[in-house]
């Protein structure tokens, strides 16, 4: 049947095909297949350079796709059998997935994957464990990055628990001059993985709710869920005005201008910031709920890469992958790309200061990662695409958090039944 | 003509385009077709099921739900391009059309300019200007005292959809209006002088002689519109996304389709699944043109003059 998979995607496809085929005959050359085309600076300029220092004959081409298409692209090119040779791998199940239908290759004879624990390389592992299918990069980290002009201006201080967060969103409303709260709802996404995902452990305790949800122990309907939701919707007052319609760059936008006090960040967002904002940052944890003695950060595994089982320059592609695993590769990487960081076991030290806090966070704080992540957005509906939508609608206040708990829980439960 | 040079000719002049459309309208569609009624398993393997996709795609409320929400947005999204986007290029036409028009050119141009922008930038633009925080839509309605009808368009579930469907209507509008105003300039100028001597104003030439016979014309635009609508996609995608928020208030059957065949964030694209439902799509184009060939086109009159 791949023909006729191929004949769907039609002439794109053989588009491609012919592109990528000129691309990979010539011996000694890598192509690297990633959605961060945001960074194809940093790769061109700092890393593969400094790779290149240590295997001067191997020339590698970074060639990203946009975000959103990456995985349909990416797809589309394996099963064409035109993608190139390195994969950079999304958590979980796009990239397991890839491995099952036997596109991606085994890791764990690459040396220097014992320079990873056993969560840093869970994302990109088969369900049992046993086996490593790509090289972790780099994870994220989920908080608030405030604007130390603004806070001075309003006299506030970062605040410790939501009491304190909820006072400090009050001063600034009253204030006036600047959005106390950077977020919108257009997108969706935000309000799931900087709202929900981001306050949310503190509620559930981090992997021991997602543990238990994925048990089958807990329910998206418990209270400490619905309490989750609960917050956010409470933010609405804070959004700036228009927020239903304030996509993700104009949220960026609106703080890196100066407009805004509280960014609700993921740390990916510092080096867009460094770039544009001319203010002093600061950034805080998410804020416990009170009662809560133990603090949480959602500190999620985001990029690994793997090599294309198909790929007719394996050897290369495994000296590439292998250097990766150096703390070389994860110094460099951290400092390019600040809030990017590094999975590995050996410290790295990271320059910006932002960065440097949100990163220390890990020294207080339990880390997590997204609940919807792991299993459970195997199915359909897709727990992370409901999560979307229903965190923005909650938000915007379409949705009670009680029916938006009821609505994640009761597509979950049409095809996922735990062992219990 | 001999039987084997008409052979020869035929082939020579048809053979090329009826390969390059077999090769790449047909066969894929017939192959889309035949990948709808197979399933996938996690290795990639594909097996045959005859029809359950599509029975799933209409039984299962999981399925028929989003899919028929999806069938309303785009039957909405095409009654406003019928109701705004025609008239206005009929009018439009008809205005160009009026003799003594200066500039005409000039107009012509600028109003079919959008039409070949990219809707990209098109989504882009139209997204700063009704930003509620820097887009100057607020700021002009403010200007002329109706500051107090402004919202967030685009984001609000009760008129996202009219929003986009809007945007859709001005980029397009030149099309309707190009093809109309080539089929006013045919009308032989001796009826429009025979009804200017029987004393009907320019106004009553277009409604009385110029529109009856652009009819035909008009419902070709229509089912042009019809198949151009029920395939859209770019337009709410750039500006919306595969998820077309808020909560599916702008899914068409086109980001419906995407997100199926090629998944999203972290839902796996199901190809098999994604084929059903273009073959839905198709099927549902077909009847729509099947309805139009048989109730309004075999009713045409067309003039010859």
């Amino acid at each position: 049947m791949r023909r006729t998979f191929k004949a769907a995607l039609g002439a794109e496809v053989a588009g491609l095909a012919l592109l990528a085929g000129l691309a990979s005959v010539q011996a000694g050359s890598l192509k690297i297949e990633s959605w961060r085309n945001d960074d194809a600076d940093i790769w061109n300029s700092k890393i593969i350079p400094a790779f290149n220092k240590h295997y001067p004959d191997i020339k590698i081409e970074f060639a990203a796709s946009a975000p959103k298409e990456y995985n349909a692209a990416l797809n589309a090119r394996l099963d064409g059998g035109t993608a190139g040779d390195l994969i950079t791998c999304r958590p979980f199940d796009a990239s397991l997935a890839l491995y099952q239908k036997r596109q991606l290759d085994s890791v764990d004879a690459i040396k220097g994957m014992d320079n990873f624990s056993d969560v840093a390389k869970a994302a990109w592992q088969t369900d049992d464990g046993k086996t490593t299918f790509c090289v972790p990069i780099a994870s994220v980290i989920a908080g608030f990055i405030y604007n130390k002009e603004a806070f001075a201006k309003v006299g506030v201080s970062e605040p410790k628990t939501l009491d304190e967060f909820h006072a400090v969103l009050e001063k600034l409303k009253k204030d006036g001059t600047y959005v106390p709260l950077v977020m919108g709802t257009a997108d969706q996404w935000e309000a799931a993985t900087m709202g929900f995902q981001s306050i949310g452990p503190d509620y559930w305790k981090g992997e021991t709710g997602r543990a238990n949800l994925i048990a089958g122990k807990e329910k998206l309907t418990d209270p400490q869920y619905v309490a989750a939701f609960k917050e956010i919707a409470s933010w609405a007052p804070y959004l700036g005005s228009g927020f239903q319609a304030q996509t993700y760059a104009d949220s960026q936008n609106l703080f890196s201008l100066g407009k805004g006090a509280i960014y609700a960040a993921g740390s990916w967002d510092i080096s867009t910031f460094r770039g544009q904002a001319v203010f002093a940052m600061g950034a805080f944890p998410p804020p416990q709920p009170a009662g809560t003695t133990d603090c949480y950060i959602s500190d999620h595994t985001d990029i690994a890469m793997g090599v294309n089982a198909a790929s007719k320059n394996k050897e290369d592609a495994k000296k590439f992958l292998e250097w990766l695993t150096t703390p070389e590769f994860a110094t460099i990487y951290a400092n390019a790309l600040p809030g990017f960081f590094s999975l590995a076991k050996t410290p790295v030290k990271v320059e910006d200061d932002v960065a440097a806090t949100m990163v220390g966070w890990r020294q207080t704080c339990k880390s997590t990662i997204r609940n919807s992540y792991q299993i459970l957005s195997r199915g359909t509906p897709n727990l992370e695409n409901e999560l979307w939508n229903v965190s923005a609608q909650v938000v915007n206040g379409k949705l009670t958090p009680e029916a938006a708990g009821k609505q994640l829980q009761d597509g979950l439960d049409k095809w996922y039944k735990p062992a219990k | 003509m001999p039987r084997a040079k008409l052979a020869g000719l035929l082939l020579f002049f048809l053979g090329p385009a009826v390969t390059i459309y077999v090769l790449f309208s047909i066969y894929p569609l017939v192959a889309t077709m035949a990948l709808s009624t197979y399933t996938s398993d996690p290795s990639g393997a594909r097996s045959f099921v005859g029809l359950a996709n599509f029975e799933t795609l209409l039984g299962d409320a999981l399925w028929s739900k989003p899919f028929w929400n999806a069938f309303g947005n785009n039957l909405i999204f095409f009654a406003v391009h019928m109701c705004v986007q025609n008239p206005i290029g009929i009018a439009l036409a008809g205005l160009l059309s009026l003799p003594g028009v200066r500039l005409k050119g000039f107009y012509r141009t600028v109003m079919f300019l959008p039409t070949m922008l990219s809707v990209v930038i098109v989504g882009f633009s139209w997204n700063l200007i009704l930003s509620p925080l820097w887009g100057v839509a607020a700021g002009a309605l403010k200007a002329v005292g109706l500051g107090s009808l402004f919202a967030p368009w685009l984001g609000l579930e009760s008129s996202a959809l009219v929003t986009l469907s809007l945007i859709s209507v001005w980029q397009f509008v030149g099309i309707p209006m190009m093809l109309i105003y080539a089929a006013l300039l045919n009308i032989p100028e001796e009826l429009i002088d025979a009804a200017r001597v029987d004393g009907l104003g320019q106004f009553r030439i277009f409604f009385h002689i110029k529109l009856p016979l652009v009819l035909p014309t008009i419902s070709l635009v229509s089912v042009l519109t019809f198949v151009a609508n029920f395939n859209a996609f770019d337009l709410i995608y750039s500006v919306k996304g595969a998820l077309a928020g808020p909560n599916f208030a702008t899914d068409i059957l086109g980001t419906f389709f995407y997100r199926t065949f090629f998944g999203n964030q972290l839902q796996l694209g199901n190809p098999t699944m994604g084929a059903a439902v273009a073959t839905v799509m198709f099927f549902i184009i077909l009847l729509g043109l099947c309805l139009y060939l048989f109730l309004v086109q075999r009713r045409i009159r067309r003039y010859a003059f």
